[in-house]
């Protein structure tokens, strides 16, 4: 799964480094993605996992690192189960 | 009638005290002057105002956040200007309040303001960053030994000269980018103001928030560490929505008020007839009622979020709520304070009346610029685009 998210990442997140040159836990924010950009990964994700992201997941922190992204689909895709 | 209950009592009576004796009959000097309300910012401090937010441990008046809002709400019906420093000032108290995050020089720091009264200033603005708080150029340039500097340039600085402390938005590093903020507190003695403009507004005219190159040098511990992304959404957004929107409602009440009173003097004129402008009155009222639908639930909805549950305030519906406060207070603040004038006619078109409305109109119509709502729409937006229950 993390594979996939960096190539959405990559496409979506316009960070200012290489995706690939990141940890798992690496703060996406502090390389660069914008609050905008964020919603445009959000909705990449949602499309490219066939799930809907509810409200309370929708924050910041939700979607400020590979691993945080890779938790929350995991949750997501268990409950769809 | 509990401890806090009690204290929140005692201290609204003391800021409508204030209100009428101090801020009240400076509003139109502060107003035709530009200048600093220095007369009800000094009662506020003899009141111990300042530190109203800070909790009873860390030396402060421990008062409810509703009371603050509500001082903010007394303190507009009678001058816009001084409502509005008071609020700029508890947004930055409840800020580092809120996020010190068990810093012993904050906490030390907010004692301070406890003991001096001290009055801080916000430094988020930014000439390049096109007026979106959330991205900075200057940053915090470590200085050796400890130290850091830096120099920023901002467009606007309210109340900076007369401000004993300024909270500044930094990147947090020179190699940060430009999302990657944090705040940092400087005092009077480690910072310099240089002005770049001058003040000569439409209103909020006491604010005195011309231009300013911000230079300082200050110890690292006065970096208040937590993300600013998460100071901003967890505090200071909702918290100044919250604020500005309560006092805006207090200067569109006294202009309605005003209206009221020219309707009622006109009915004692002409006994048994109801005077043509009483019906503009009720139409006035309705428009009124509608503020303060929305600013009452506004509070109500901050407040019913726990404080042990803040995280809740990040997530997107609630940014979105919190974001149409501030449209909505700021589009009918000035509507009602236009038709207030539109029933007062010319005494309340004049600046010298009974009636005058003038200043309320020119003060509220600086709302929907304080953050321009077009930059606010901008961002609800992009959010309504993944917010699903909003």
């Amino acid at each position: 799964m993390s594979s996939e998210i960096r190539k959405i990442i990559a496409e979506h997140a316009h960070l200012s480094v290489d995706v690939d040159s990141l940890a798992d836990d690496a703060n996406l924010y502090q390389a660069g993605m914008t609050s905008h950009a964020s919603v445009n990964l959000m909705l990449a994700l949602e499309d490219a996992f066939d799930i809907e992201f509810p409200d309370s997941m929708l924050t910041r922190s939700v979607f400020e690192s590979v691993a945080a992204i890779e938790a929350a689909l995991t949750q997501l895709q268990a409950a769809a189960a | 009638m509990s401890v806090a209950v009690e204290a929140d009592q005692a201290f609204l009576d003391a800021i409508r005290r204030i209100a009428d004796e101090a801020a009240a009959p400076n509003a139109d000097s502060v107003d035709r002057e530009a200048r600093f309300p220095v007369e009800a910012v000094d009662a506020l401090r003899a009141e111990r105002a300042l530190s109203a937010l800070i909790p009873t441990e860390l030396g402060g008046g421990g008062i409810s956040f509703e009371a603050v809002a509500q001082a903010c709400f007394e303190l507009g019906r009678r001058c816009g200007a001084s409502a509005m420093v008071f609020a700029m000032h508890q947004i930055q108290v409840a800020t580092i309040v809120r996020h010190l995050d068990g810093s012993d020089w904050f906490e030390g720091y907010l004692r301070s303001v406890a003991d001096e009264q001290r009055l801080i200033a916000s430094v988020t603005s930014e000439v390049g960053t096109g007026g979106d708080m959330a991205r900075s150029i200057a940053a915090v340039e470590p200085n050796g030994d400890g130290l850091g500097r830096f120099e920023k340039q901002a467009p606007t600085v309210s109340y900076g000269h007369h401000a004993d402390d300024l909270l500044t938005t930094l990147r947090r590093s020179p190699d940060a980018e430009p999302g990657d903020q944090v705040c940092v507190l400087t005092s009077r003695d480690q910072h310099a103001l240089e002005p770049t403009g001058t003040w000569d507004p439409l209103g909020m005219r006491g604010t005195c928030s011309p231009g300013n190159v911000v230079r300082a040098e200050f110890p690292l511990e006065q970096v208040l560490s937590a993300p600013f992304a998460q100071q901003m959404n967890e505090s200071m957004v909702p918290i100044s929505h919250v604020l500005w929107s309560q006092l805006w409602l207090g200067i569109a009440t006294d202009a309605f008020d005003r209206a009221r009173a020219f309707v009622r003097a006109a009915a004692k004129r002409t006994p048994g007839e109801t005077p043509p402008s009483a019906i503009r009155l009720s139409e006035l009222m309705s428009e009124l009622s509608l503020l303060r639908a929305e600013v009452a639930t506004g509070l109500r909805d901050f407040c019913d979020v726990p404080e042990d549950d803040r995280a809740r305030l990040s997530e997107m519906k609630t940014i979105l709520r919190f974001n149409n406060l501030k449209i909505a207070a700021s589009e009918q603040a000035p509507r009602v304070c236009q038709k207030a004038m539109a029933v007062c006619g010319i005494v309340g078109f004049k600046n010298d009346t009974p009636f005058s409305v003038g200043r309320h109109l020119r003060d509220t119509m600086s709302a929907c610029l304080m953050v321009a709502n077009e930059r606010i729409h901008k961002t609800d937006a992009t959010l309504l685009l993944i917010a699903k229950d909003v």
